[in-house]
């Protein structure tokens, strides 16, 4: 029998039997409803952890340090053997040609002192990339991102305002001064035969911003740095700052006062994938690279297995609805006996009876499927709902705990089929072997 | 046994045997018979002298025990499943005493099905369809469902189903056995048409004198075996 008229004697036997395929699609789409429920939980959590790691910049991001310094760091001391390669300038154009590199930018922090009010606070002021915009530390900022690269203006940390006003959403539009540390280059000392300076003085300088936003967290802080800034300004101010840091004396140590080399830098990756290789190529550099990439592929682990067991658990509901269709198919044998015969006897095959049971098994299951997942996703939008509700009245922004993309529409469709399918293969058998004159018998 | 063109149906020892609990019912035992094409043959018998098993066994809707049993040449014994399926569609045609008809479709799509199963094309059907239900003079009730019609009309309608895919030979089963005398008799004057056109019928009746008026020939049967054959008349 061709596949047009297959389809039109089953959608007629369907509606024959309209209450009990009804029902059975329900149960159908009942089980798929929990599936894509579920899975739409589990995949909505692993998306909404994903998203605000990627958005604190830590998963794309690579954070290089001189390899001495590491070595330093870990109390290895100093090869003898080899000099440490300097992280200059001319490293961080060598990285930013890199393939895959969208940004190289130097981890800037200081000591200052800030005036407000008639008031000292000291604190650590630190260079934010333009790209930081994008972090999650930046969302339900009061106030806004910094107007330009190099513009005066500052964004403070909320504990920082609190400390500066009782009122501190108040403090956005207002100016503040920071004192720092400035490192000027001292003149050649002609006695000692060299064209180059062969130190430097520290100087104090004093800077007025004008404050345009307060944030909760700093962007990444911590992670690369040793400390937290609390007074952010743009990175690009924060450079031609030339503000004394802790590598001004290593440098001044080896013999390169004015070299001017970076305590850290960040590389910035177009892709978390890509961090690996890019990674590699910095440390066959010369240079100690850290990311936090080993640390996402755990995530993304435990999220599968986390995935896994809800699909088992949602798929339970439709296994148990694969043998509504079972019963009903069954009954639907016992109830068109008769009718299954005189089909044989008009030239039905046997291929014919089994493929006509297939395809009610198969409908049941694409429209038990169909509205399983539309169900399912009016469940994941009502958790969602629920959560805002929850959310709010804690204060804390909106979030989407459940997501329901294409692949898992589709993949719970087919799903619901196949699993019909399966349920559909011993009834369509069984119809398929009926004697013709036995069943031509049959009242 | 040799093939023979001109042979519509012919059986060579073929037996139909039951086991019912300890007993072993024989219902067609070691029939042998020979039909030819354009006969009008009329089983006779009564109730259990299995005639109805032969005409399932020339059908192809049963197979037999032992023996031959060849439609046009070919033995249905050895067939598949799948081809026997075909041999019901595309070589014969069957008209129940309960007309069979499926009771949810109309009149015209009862009659449609088989062609729907022989994968007749669409345009082609809808034109069979009107010529079979012409040839059982039912053109005015095309869209009733059977519970609308009347036996006899049902019986027709059976009967377009039956001759819709073109068969050579007609296997009816007690045709008139659920109609009144008169319907009966238009059934009868249908199938007498019917065998006029050249289709080979097979009915199996327990109305002898409507056997006699009607049929070229009759084969009475007893305890499964065939106990007369009057041969062509």
């Amino acid at each position: 029998m061709k596949g047009r008229d297959l389809a039109e004697l089953a959608v007629r036997n369907l509606r024959e039997a309209l209450l009990r395929n009804s029902l059975t699609t329900i149960g159908i789409s009942v089980g798929v409803a929990s599936l894509v429920a579920m899975l739409s939980l589990g995949v909505g959590l692993q998306d909404l952890a994903s998203d605000r790691l990627a958005r604190t910049g830590l998963f794309d991001a690579i954070f290089v340090t001189p390899r001495s310094a590491a070595a330093a760091y870990r109390g290895a001391g100093l090869s003898p053997t080899e000099p440490p390669k300097s992280l200059d300038e001319e490293a961080r154009r060598e990285m930013a040609a890199l393939p895959n590199v969208i940004e190289v930018y130097p981890d800037i922090r200081f000591p200052i002192e800030i005036h407000y009010a008639g008031n000292s606070y000291a604190t650590v002021a630190a260079g934010v990339a333009p790209s930081a915009r994008k972090d999650g530390a930046f969302d339900g900022m009061k106030g806004s991102f910094f107007s330009g690269p190099s513009a005066d203006e500052t964004i403070l940390q909320i504990d920082l305002a609190r400390q500066l006003s009782d009122s501190p959403d108040a403090l956005v539009g207002k100016d503040l001064s920071v004192r720092y540390a400035e490192r000027q280059p001292l003149p050649p000392d002609p006695s000692s035969g060299r064209s180059e300076s062969d130190g430097f003085s520290i100087v104090p300088k004093e800077k007025s911003l004008h404050i345009v936003g307060i944030v909760e967290t700093e962007p990444a802080g911590g992670i690369g740095s040793l400390g937290r800034g609390r007074l952010l300004l743009p990175l690009q101010l924060a450079e031609t700052l030339r503000t004394a840091r802790t590598n001004d004396v290593r440098d001044l140590l080896r013999d390169a006062p004015n070299r001017h080399s970076y305590e850290s830098l960040t590389v910035r990756v177009n892709d978390p994938p890509k961090v690996k290789a890019v990674e590699d190529s910095i440390k066959q550099m010369g240079f100690t690279a850290f990311s936090l990439l080993d640390a996402s592929k755990s995530l993304s682990l435990v999220f599968t297995v986390f995935d896994l067991f809800l699909g088992i658990f949602g798929s339970l509901a439709l296994v148990v609805a694969s043998l509504g269709i079972v019963n009903t198919l069954v009954m639907a044998i016992l109830e068109r006996r008769r009718e299954i015969g005189i089909l044989k006897a008009l030239g039905a095959s046997d291929k014919d009876v089994r493929s006509l049971f297939f395809v009610e098994a198969g409908a049941m299951g694409s429209l038990g499927g169909l509205l399983g997942v539309s169900i399912g996703w009016l469940i994941g939008k009502g958790i969602d709902f629920g959560t805002d509700v929850y959310l709010k009245g804690r204060n804390l922004p909106a979030i989407h705990v459940t997501a329901v993309p294409w692949w898992m529409v589709a993949a719970a469709i087919t799903f619901s089929i196949v699993v019909s399918l399966a349920a559909g293969i011993y009834p369509a058998s069984r119809a398929a072997r009926l004697d013709p004159v036995e069943a031509l018998r049959y009242e | 046994m040799t093939n023979n063109k001109a042979m519509a149906i012919q059986s060579d020892r073929v037996a139909r045997h039951y086991q019912m609990g300890e007993t072993l019912v024989r219902a067609v035992d070691d029939v042998s018979v020979e039909i030819r094409a354009g006969e009008f043959v009329a089983l006779l018998g009564s109730s259990g002298s299995g005639k109805s098993t032969l005409l399932n066994l020339m059908a192809g809707l049963d197979r037999p025990t032992s023996g031959a049993i060849f439609a046009e040449g070919r033995n249905l014994a050895e067939m598949r499943s799948e081809e026997l399926a075909k041999h019901r569609s595309h070589t014969i045609g069957i008209v129940f005493q309960a007309f069979n008809l499926l009771p949810r479709m109309t009149l015209e799509e009862n009659v449609e099905l088989p062609l729907r199963l022989a994968e007749v094309d669409h345009e082609e059907r809808k034109a069979r369809v009107r010529e079979a239900i012409e040839r059982v003079h039912l053109t005015a009730r095309l869209t009733h469902r059977p519970s609308e019609l009347s036996g006899g009309e049902q019986q027709r309608t059976a009967l377009a189903r039956a001759l819709v895919n073109r068969p050579s030979i007609l296997l009816a089963d007690e045709p008139t056995g659920n109609l009144d005398s008169s319907t009966g008799e238009e059934i009868m004057h249908l199938l007498d048409e019917i065998n006029k056109t050249g289709m080979t019928i097979v009915m199996v009746t327990h109305e002898r004198p409507r056997a006699e008026r009607f049929a070229r020939r009759i084969i009475v049967m007893s305890d499964g075996k065939i106990v007369s054959d009057g041969g062509v008349l």
